[in-house]
């Protein structure tokens, strides 16, 4: 026999009172540890999932307190991706905050960096002058990210139960996606593309005709998703009645996003606290009141399609206000130079170097400035909260007056979901765990910070 | 440590009368046009500057959040006395004393003309240059039913870092409140199980108070140090 049943508890600390028996993995066979536990069968067997789990989106650890194949108590533990980025933004200028923020919920960056922009927008009180042709632009990427970051969702839930297709289609889709932000911002993720007083730099010449590449691809191969998936009966059965939680119980656990929506209640800051002129777009809330796993896959299957048609809007405007700045006109707060992507990613801008190095000393040194030392925003505090696709991405934001935040808090959904794991899992089976937490879509970069 | 969550004189909650530069923390006082002491020749030198929080703000102030000052001191005449209201940048923040802070949480929550159902995110603040009022804690309400937001803020010094937990009222703020028990050491009590949350359970220290150092090491290039980040030149 091999070392699976220890009669040493190794793992209590110099304090904790010893466990009779603890079972290890390793060395031994599965079905003898399960047959010892089964012939025991008086007690519950507690199980450390993950940290480095691949169904547990990221490193996040659950410790499961099991009754044969029953949770009976679930705790999510987190702060494994913790990186310290809203401390280290207290050291940087506010242009570079962007920098860190894009890092947090890595599979939705475009709505990182937006809710940050927006938060010192509002702080500097520039709101109102931020430029249509870079709010647009904005909109653009952040829908274009929404409809990224539900097919990971989608993807991956559907890879957890055996769905391997689901996933190889959805991260298609999303590369075609991800080309396209690379050939506008130079990067596929972690853009750092929208910037305090607009966007890095302008849609490239092609960007247009790019653009509708991506909708007409996403057009011909959305409807796949739908075919294999809303009336499977595997499918269904995995999903259905999974993580149920009702409109009561959403409430008290501060629940937003898909998860919110799945209870039937049509909550969607776009539409009731706009930002960004999301007024002026055309599309639906989209509701599924099943209050399980399988509305919120109806809902971000759904809301993809609602996000094409904010995208068709967005071409329309752009082709319109072609050669319109990007940047706030205060040249006190808008980065001097607009970036160039080249063929092998983001560059100075060749006609900036010019001017700068060859033609103006002022413009020199008023880029040297704005660079190092960056721009100074008054005192106060504001909090700005937009629908990421995960549900309100919020950022707490204090001044001290000075060119570095004071404070930046990020309020993650996932962060706040992760909390009402317990009341959707406890009681189900574990195979259920995992559908179940993929249903919240918890991206732990953003969970951590 | 005794119990001072019941704190009958308020000496630790912001004075609602005088200046508002004493009531708010100060960040900087400057002098003259770009000096940071002498060596202004400028003769400017009279200038005097503030880098203050803003202080307390009178209504009316707009049509949403008159209703809201208009009702809570209406259900909650004692509790919200003298409290400082501040509208700001279009958002209203209360200055809730905090012995009183579950009661006016679970009113806001309940009174029909209030209806905050959810405490969206609670986050601290350490604000070291306000004396007897070091740690602020903030918290984030949203009303689904009048779609509007509010911003309750509690402060309490940094040797007596205890608040009142709004778990009771608001479940949602469980995670929120460990969070800041973790970041900045502020105790919450009542709150059912407060550990640490993003931090190692054995970690020291409060990571996000501003005397916590960050850490970074000095860079050494071609003979030359580089300083690490906290020590560099800043420009504020």
């Amino acid at each position: 026999m091999t070392t699976h049943a220890a009669s040493e508890d190794i793992f209590a600390g110099s304090t904790d009172d010893k466990a009779d028996r603890v079972y290890l993995a390793q060395g031994g066979d599965w079905a003898d540890i399960a047959s010892e536990q089964a012939e025991r069968g008086d007690e519950t067997i507690v199980v450390n999932m993950g940290p480095q789990h691949p169904s547990t989106h990221g490193v996040l650890r659950l410790i499961l307190e099991m009754d044969g194949e029953t949770v009976t108590s679930i705790r999510p533990g987190i702060g494994f991706l913790h990186t310290g980025i809203e401390k280290n933004m207290e050291y940087k200028t506010w242009t570079q905050g962007v920098t860190y923020v894009t890092r947090m919920d890595y599979v939705a960056p475009i709505f990182n960096e937006a809710v940050y922009c927006l938060a010192v927008e509002k702080l500097l009180g520039i709101t109102d002058d931020i430029p249509e042709r870079a709010t647009v632009i904005r909109v653009l990427m952040m829908e274009l990210n929404r409809i990224a970051s539900h097919l990971v969702a989608m993807g991956t839930g559907g890879m957890e139960i055996g769905a391997l297709t689901m996933m190889t289609i959805a991260f298609r889709e999303r590369e075609m996606i991800l080309d396209f932000f690379e050939a506008v911002s130079g990067l596929r993720m972690n853009n750092a593309y929208i910037r305090p007083g607009g966007v890095a730099n302008d849609l490239p010449e092609d960007g247009l005709s790019h653009l509708r590449t991506v909708i007409d691809w996403l057009k011909k191969h959305l409807p796949e998703y739908a075919a294999f998936c809303n009336e499977n009966p595997i499918f269904i059965g995995r999903m259905s009645d999974i993580g149920v939680m009702d409109l009561t119980q959403a409430t008290m656990m501060g629940m937003s996003g898909p998860p919110l929506r799945s209870t039937g209640y049509a909550w969607d800051l776009r539409k009731t606290q706009p930002y960004c002129g999301y007024e002026t777009y055309d599309f639906d809330v989209v509701t599924w009141a099943s209050n399980d796993s399988y509305g919120r896959f109806r809902i971000r299957l759904q809301e993809c399609w609602e996000s094409l048609k904010i995208i068709e809007q967005c071409y329309e405007r752009l082709e319109k206000s072609q050669g319109q700045p990007v940047m706030v006109a205060d040249q006190k707060i808008a980065w001097p130079a607009q970036l160039s992507v080249g063929a092998d990613g983001q560059g100075n801008s060749n006609e900036h170097i010019k001017h700068i190095m060859g033609e103006s000393m002022e413009a020199l040194i008023h880029h040297f400035k704005i660079v190092t030392e960056g721009f100074k925003v008054p005192v106060g505090q504001v909090y700005q909260a937009i629908e990421s696709p995960k549900g309100e991405l919020a950022c707490h934001v204090v001044s001290d007056g000075g060119t570095r935040p004071y404070r930046v808090h990020f309020r993650d959904p996932g962060f706040n979901h992760l909390q009402s794991v317990p009341m959707m899992c406890e009681g189900g089976m574990m195979s259920d765990v995992v559908v179940a937490i993929a249903s919240l879509d918890p991206v732990l970069g953003g969970v951590d910070r | 440590m005794t119990d001072n969550v019941v704190n009958p004189d308020n000496e630790n909650l912001p004075s609602t009368s005088g200046m508002p530069a004493e009531t708010t923390p100060v960040f900087a006082r400057k002098s003259g046009m770009w000096s940071r002491g002498s060596g202004d020749t400028s003769g400017y030198g009279g200038i005097e500057r503030e880098l203050a929080f803003p202080g307390q703000t009178q209504p009316p102030f707009n049509d949403t959040f008159d209703a809201v000052h208009g009702r809570a001191l209406e259900v909650l005449p004692e509790e919200l006395k003298g409290a400082r209201f501040l509208f700001d940048r279009g958002e209203l923040t209360i200055y809730v004393p905090r012995e009183h802070l579950a009661t006016v949480a679970k009113t806001f929550r309940d009174d029909a003309h209030l209806r905050f159902e959810v405490c969206v995110s609670v986050n601290g603040v350490h604000y070291p240059q306000e004396t007897g009022a070091e740690l602020h804690v903030v918290y984030h309400l949203l009303s689904y039913t009048h779609n509007r937001r509010v911003r309750l803020e509690v402060t309490c010094p940094d040797d007596d870092a205890r608040v009142p937990s709004v778990v009771a009222t608001y479940p949602m703020a469980d995670y929120h409140e460990r969070e800041t028990w973790d970041m900045f050491g502020v105790i919450f009590d009542g709150h059912p199980s407060l550990t640490r949350i993003l931090m190692p359970d054995d970690w020291k220290g409060h990571p996000q108070r501003k005397d916590y150092p960050l850490g970074g090491v000095d860079v050494e290039y071609k003979g030359a140090k580089v300083p690490a980040p906290d020590n560099r030149r800043t420009y504020s």
